[in-house]
């Protein structure tokens, strides 16, 4: 699966990431937690080619992905969504699930004039797949409104969907449910387990609780950019380094 | 009437000159400030051509072509900036094809310009030619449509629009953003290109000061104001600027203030561009955001 290898990476003086070894467990949910600042979205970037290591490697399905850019990691499988909703605002809730089907032959200039009868039936056969997802995620009544016009909780599930669209084989999702109202979140909850059943690897940041240990098969913790806990969700409540890193140390005095 | 037709065949080779930079900024959202250097550079390349022997239409093919060319070379480097960055660039980049043309004396003919450009054999030449060579753009101006229309309503033209809004998002789902807008300005290039040459075959002379900022501004109003981001816009964006550029001549004007004329003109034009940005962006005809069949 995914194996990150002493991964570092520094802002000017500010060691973000720092020494951060581990591996995904093949299936299920793996879940990234720590306190703000900690490091978590930057290694996410790190993964996903956003940002570039310092030092250290990433490796996929037993390939290198460390130094490619964003796009070719995608191509890999490796798909992701962001912290803040980025949806496309001025193109159709349809649109942006069609457009986010990778390789599409319509998306080159050559086949687009010389075979337009294969780049139709792919269109339509992404469409057909688009309404589908628009089904699951429950925005189906959305489906030609601009994007923008969805709300906050809206979008964050337009993005899943738009990761869905992608078939990847692993999922990154950047605090799916902060700012989402309770049933979405459970709709949320509901879309991810289907995943995992599905074989999908997910691994998330998130920093519900309840949620972390009601959906995680593994968990790791992060503090001031280094990995300090990896293993069940039940034992992470009583590992005493990741206790303090939450709540802070007792004083010596 | 041939007053007409000249009216016509301007506001048809601005309309292609609009839609191929539409393609890059409407769609792309690539503020592309230099986009008369590949029109500038479609005409200085098909004229010398012409002037020196090759048909027209091959002539004109090849200027097409090299600006084209010049659009993936300038593409590789410019690319890599973001933002305004790029539209500095672009920016630069124009003013260095206008002093190439000024300055390269054996080549363009510097200030004084290329005269007697021939106009195509089957149009013929001098006033009776005018409705041919009207045909001839119109002929033009509807393969440019067609071919924009495809590019731009379909996966690839979606894939622009991705880009446009949200480059990381782009990266997140796999599309090479580089790629794509090389394409698009290789692509826009080209028409622009073919915009220029029809242009310089004809106005049948051109000079260096054909291609300066003044230009881009009128190209960039004919998007702005026309709506970008789709392909009719640009087309009536060149329409009610050519028009109205061609009105002002009737506007009667004590011969002591024509001077103030042409650049009361360019002040109007920029004024228009501005008020458009604050008050429109969208333009006239405001890009569809129904999804629609590719």
């Amino acid at each position: 699966m995914l194996t990150l290898n002493q991964v570092s990476k520094g802002f000017g003086g500010v060691k973000a990431v720092e020494d951060v070894s581990f591996t995904l467990r093949e299936t299920g949910i793996s879940g990234l937690i720590g306190p703000n600042g900690s490091g978590k979205t930057t290694l996410f970037h790190l993964i996903t080619g956003f940002y570039v290591l310092d030092r250290g490697t990433v490796h996929f399905q037993n390939g290198r992905i460390s130094g490619l850019p964003p796009h070719k990691i995608s191509q890999k499988g490796i798909v992701r969504t962001f912290q803040q909703t980025r949806v496309l605002p001025f193109l159709s809730v349809l649109d942006n699930l069609v457009a986010a089907v990778p390789g599409q032959l319509g998306e080159r200039l050559f086949p687009l004039f010389f075979r337009p009868g294969k780049v139709a039936r792919e269109e339509a056969q992404n469409r057909e797949k688009a309404v589908s997802v628009l089904e699951t995620i429950n925005l189906i009544k959305m489906k030609d409104a601009p994007a923008g016009d969805l709300s906050y909780g809206q979008q964050k599930l337009l993005e899943i969907g738009r990761v869905l669209m992608a078939d990847p084989e692993l999922i990154i999702l950047d605090e799916p449910t902060a700012g989402i109202n309770p049933s979405l979140i459970r709709n949320l909850v509901t879309i991810l387990k289907d995943l995992r059943d599905r074989s999908i690897k997910i691994f998330l940041i998130e920093h519900n609780m309840p949620l972390v240990s009601e959906l995680c098969d593994e968990i790791f913790v992060m503090d001031s950019g280094r990995l300090i806990f990896s293993g069940s969700p039940g034992a992470v409540h009583k590992n005493e380094q990741v206790i303090q890193a939450y709540l802070g140390r007792e004083s010596e005095a | 009437m041939d007053y007409l037709y000249h009216i016509l065949i301007v506001c048809l080779i601005y309309a292609v000159f609009a839609q191929s930079l539409n393609l890059e900024l409407g769609y792309a959202g690539l503020y592309n400030f230099g986009h008369i250097a590949f029109f500038g550079i479609g005409a200085y390349t098909s004229a010398l051509l012409s002037l020196s022997g090759v048909p027209v239409l091959l002539a004109m093919g090849i200027g097409a072509c090299l600006a084209a060319l010049a659009g993936a070379i300038f593409s590789l480097p410019a690319l890599r900036l973001s933002g305004d960055y790029f539209g500095v660039a672009t920016f630069v980049f124009a003013e260095m094809a206008h002093l190439f043309f000024l300055n390269q004396r054996d080549l363009t003919g510097g200030p004084m310009g290329l005269p007697n450009i021939p106009r195509p054999g089957f149009t013929g030449s001098g006033v009776e030619s005018l409705p041919y060579f009207l045909a001839f753009v119109l002929g033009g101006a509807l393969v440019t449509w067609a071919v924009l229309q495809r590019i731009t309503v379909s996966p690839f033209g979606r894939a622009l629009k991705v880009i446009r809004e949200d480059e990381f998002v782009a990266q997140a789902l796999g599309k090479h953003t580089f790629g794509f807008k090389t394409q698009a300005i290789v692509v826009g290039s080209f028409f622009a290109g073919s915009a220029g040459a029809l242009w310089a075959h004809y106005i049948t002379y051109i000079s260096p000061s054909d291609f300066s900022l003044q230009e881009t501004i009128l190209v960039l109003l004919c998007v702005v104001l026309g709506g970008k981001g789709t392909n009719w816009g640009p087309v009536l964006g060149a329409f009610a600027v050519v028009f109205f550029g061609e009105f002002v001549r009737f506007i009667p004007i004590p011969p002591e203030y024509t001077r103030f004329v042409a650049p009361a003109q360019g002040m109007a034009y920029g004024l228009i561009l501005i008020l458009m940005m604050l008050k429109r962006p969208q333009g006239i005809i405001p890009e569809g955001r129904r999804s629609r069949k590719c």
